[in-house]
């Protein structure tokens, strides 16, 4: 059985994000169509059953989320995806799945915007919505892949974490990888790390729904597993409570963000080439990062020092390993198809420790190689 | 009560309802059906979603879930999918069930997924002190409507039988014996079933539109609700501004759940089976 994933094979960015949700344990996806993320959908239509999981399409996004989450509560691994448009809707329940504490993994395909945009064109306008979408303090965390392989391993690891720690994390693609249509190599699937939500003690009475272990997270039971307990949006106590105290609020608040913060190093990752003697980096994700690789060994031919700084892990977001690229460029070139979300984000991290540019391009087409060169050879 | 106290988070009370509020006067009549049935509360799930009829789901002891507003019914559709064993009841407000989540409703009951719906209709938003809903009754007032609602309102039985649902029930909170009988038959019946409670909400209802109190509202009930084998004999003019109670549909239906498990069936799926990747035109080496 094993074997036909050491084969290689032609495969779209979409369908491995599909293949990667399902050798995670995914076995619930609810959705709604939409350009460009539909393949995942229609893949999942039709692998599901055959693997005895659930595949519903809603009637719309809200009810896309909001079933997913339902269905993680009774301990399915579920996944929707979705695009621009769709990702706005979500935001309600994904802010819901934050505050309960309900693992789940939203894929964004980000297409063009704002509103319907250009349906097929390729964007990544949606870093800061992925971040802020939906509305309260609340930690996310968002993955970039930048290939096909790799949309598959980080959807195995968006999967991972969402169970891990209890959080909504959202694969945060773009058109470009989702439909590219690379070669690659499944791993074979005892290969693939499995991660399963912290189970509670068996001893009913005891379950503390939100008390959390040493890791900041709480175990979690599974509905219609003898556990009776209360989960709810709205601010509460350890034991699901709706609670209106203060402190009851700013704990559980403070508590949701460290969980992420306190890991960090397990949460964060990312791609460098190049950097040790870099003066000028580049840094970038997803589609762009691809144009942004190309530059750099061109620029490298060309005998400057330039290197290559790619988060994976866009939110939150790698300061500490940022702060080291700026301590050795002193240009980060930040090319982006938005008009600078991250570039920003880097801008408020490095302050005066090196100077940021953008190359930005909302015109629905990439970011050329010849773009990010022209920008490194400016600066040097 | 006592013998109901099993069902509920004793140390959770007491609860956020006015004087007078009709909500827990449905919560007692679902209560009862639950111990008449003898449900598992191990394996009952109650979900509910924003408002005041939805914050019971805190004071019931079972697996319960509190949701986003409107949105009640589609995580329950989730939970019924990935858990067909489970019983899934939901209740709701009539703003949250018909206006913010009329689409998951009717999408839920085209399905006639195996969820009971309990929706404690009383005219009004509650929660946000008396705005109108989608079943406020015209010329009636509201904060939102100072000078009567112009919006025709939905009969939302009817609404849920035309959609799909298997089971529609109506009754009102002073006939809520008939109420017991009512959700009963609707966690019996295998499909979506709606169960209407006509409940009271003097605060932000009854005041304004003149009746002063709970009790006011109750009596108010019981001269105008018709039993549905009686009204089979009124005309439409001896109908008007009455409310139909009884049981006001039932009619069995394929159930989308099982109909999954039939899918599932179908496309080879084969337990303990492993999981292989279908190789298209396009696999190489
Ligand atoms: C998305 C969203 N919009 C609006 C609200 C505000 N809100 C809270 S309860 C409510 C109305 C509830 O009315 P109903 O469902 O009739 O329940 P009742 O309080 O009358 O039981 C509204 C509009 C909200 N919580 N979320
Ligand atoms: S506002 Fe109305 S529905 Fe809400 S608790 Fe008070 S009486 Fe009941």
């Amino acid at each position: 059985m094993s074997r036909i994933f050491e084969m290689a094979r032609l495969m779209q960015g979409n369908e491995a994000v599909a293949e990667g949700a399902l050798a995670a344990g995914v076995r619930f996806f609810a959705g709604y169509p939409i350009t460009p993320s539909t393949e995942i959908a229609e893949i999942m239509a039709e692998r599901l059953p055959r693997l005895g999981g659930k595949f519903i399409q809603m009637e719309d996004e809200m009810a896309s989320l909001a079933a997913v989450i339902g269905a993680s509560l009774t301990g399915q691994k579920s996944i929707t995806a979705t695009s621009g448009p769709g990702f706005s809707l979500m935001q309600e329940n994904i802010g819901f799945a934050a505050m309960a504490e309900v693992p789940c993994v939203i894929v964004n395909v980000q297409r063009s915007g704002p509103s319907t945009g250009m349906p097929t064109a390729p964007a990544q306008g949606d870093v800061m919505q992925a971040r802020w979408g939906t509305h309260g303090d609340h930690p996310v965390i968002v993955l970039s892949p930048a290939s096909v392989r790799e949309a598959y391993d980080i959807t195995v690891r968006a999967v991972n974490l969402a169970e891990k720690y209890r959080v909504p994390v959202i694969l945060l693609m773009d058109e470009v990888v989702g439909h590219l249509r690379e070669k690659v190599v499944l791993p074979a699937l005892g290969e693939v790390e499995i991660i399963n939500r912290p189970a509670p003690s068996p001893n009913v009475e005891e379950y503390s729904p939100y008390l959390p272990d040493e890791n900041g997270v709480p175990p979690m039971a599974n509905f219609g597993e003898g556990y009776r307990y209360h989960v709810t949006g709205l601010a509460h106590d350890e034991q699901g409570m709706p609670a209106n105290d203060p402190k009851v609020l700013e704990k559980l608040l403070l508590r949701l963000h460290n969980k992420i913060n306190y890991n960090l190093p397990d949460i964060l990752f990312d791609e460098a080439l190049y950097l040790d003697d870099a003066q000028v980096a580049v840094l970038a994700y997803g589609c762009s990062a691809r144009s942004a690789r190309r530059a750099v060994k061109e620029a490298r031919a060309e005998g400057i020092k330039a290197g290559l700084y790619r988060p994976i892990t866009l939110w939150p977001f790698p300061e500490q390993r940022v702060l080291e690229v700026a301590r050795c460029a002193h240009t980060i070139i930040v090319p982006e198809m938005n008009l600078g979300q991250y570039r920003l984000e880097v801008e408020r991290v490095v302050r005066e420790r090196a100077c940021v540019r953008g190359v930005h391009r909302v015109h629905g087409e990439l970011v050329e190689p010849g773009d990010i060169l022209a920008a490194i050879r400016e600066v040097v | 009560m006592r013998e109901l106290e099993r069902y509920l988070r004793i140390e959770k009370f007491p609860h956020i309802w006015c004087p007078g509020c009709g909500n827990g006067i449905v919560l007692g009549s679902m209560l009862r059906a639950v111990k008449r049935l003898d449900l598992d509360q191990d394996q009952t799930v109650i979900v509910g979603g924003i408002g005041c009829s939805s914050r019971a789901v805190g004071y019931l002891d079972f697996n319960t879930l509190h949701t986003t507003h409107g949105r009640a019914i589609a995580f329950a559709t989730g939970i019924k999918m990935a858990r067909p064993d489970l019983k899934v009841i939901v209740i709701t407000g009539d703003g949250d069930a018909t206006a913010i989540g009329g689409n998951h409703f009717i999408h839920a009951a085209r399905r006639n997924i195996d969820i009971t719906l309990l929706l404690f209709n009383n005219s009004i938003y509650g929660m946000t002190g008396g705005q109108y809903s989608p079943l406020t009754p015209v010329n009636k007032k509201a904060t939102t409507a100072p000078y009567g609602v112009i919006e025709p309102s939905f009969d939302i039985a009817e609404l849920a039988r035309v959609a799909g649902a298997s089971y529609v029930g109506r009754s009102t909170t002073y006939h809520s014996s008939l109420l017991t009988g009512l959700i009963m038959e609707g966690i019996e019946n295998k499909g979506f079933s709606l169960v209407e409670a006509v409940t009271a909400c003097p605060t932000a209802y009854g005041r304004r539109n003149s009746m002063k109190d709970g009790l006011e509202m109750l009596l108010w009930q019981k001269e105008n609700a018709v039993q549905i084998q009686q009204a089979k004999k009124m005309n439409p003019e001896e109908l008007a501004g009455k409310i139909i109670i009884g049981r006001l549909h039932s009619q069995a239906a394929p159930e989308y759940t099982d109909m999954y498990e039939q899918l599932i069936n179908r496309s080879g799926f084969q337990t303990g089976g492993t999981m292989v990747t279908p190789l298209k035109g396009t696999q190489r080496g």
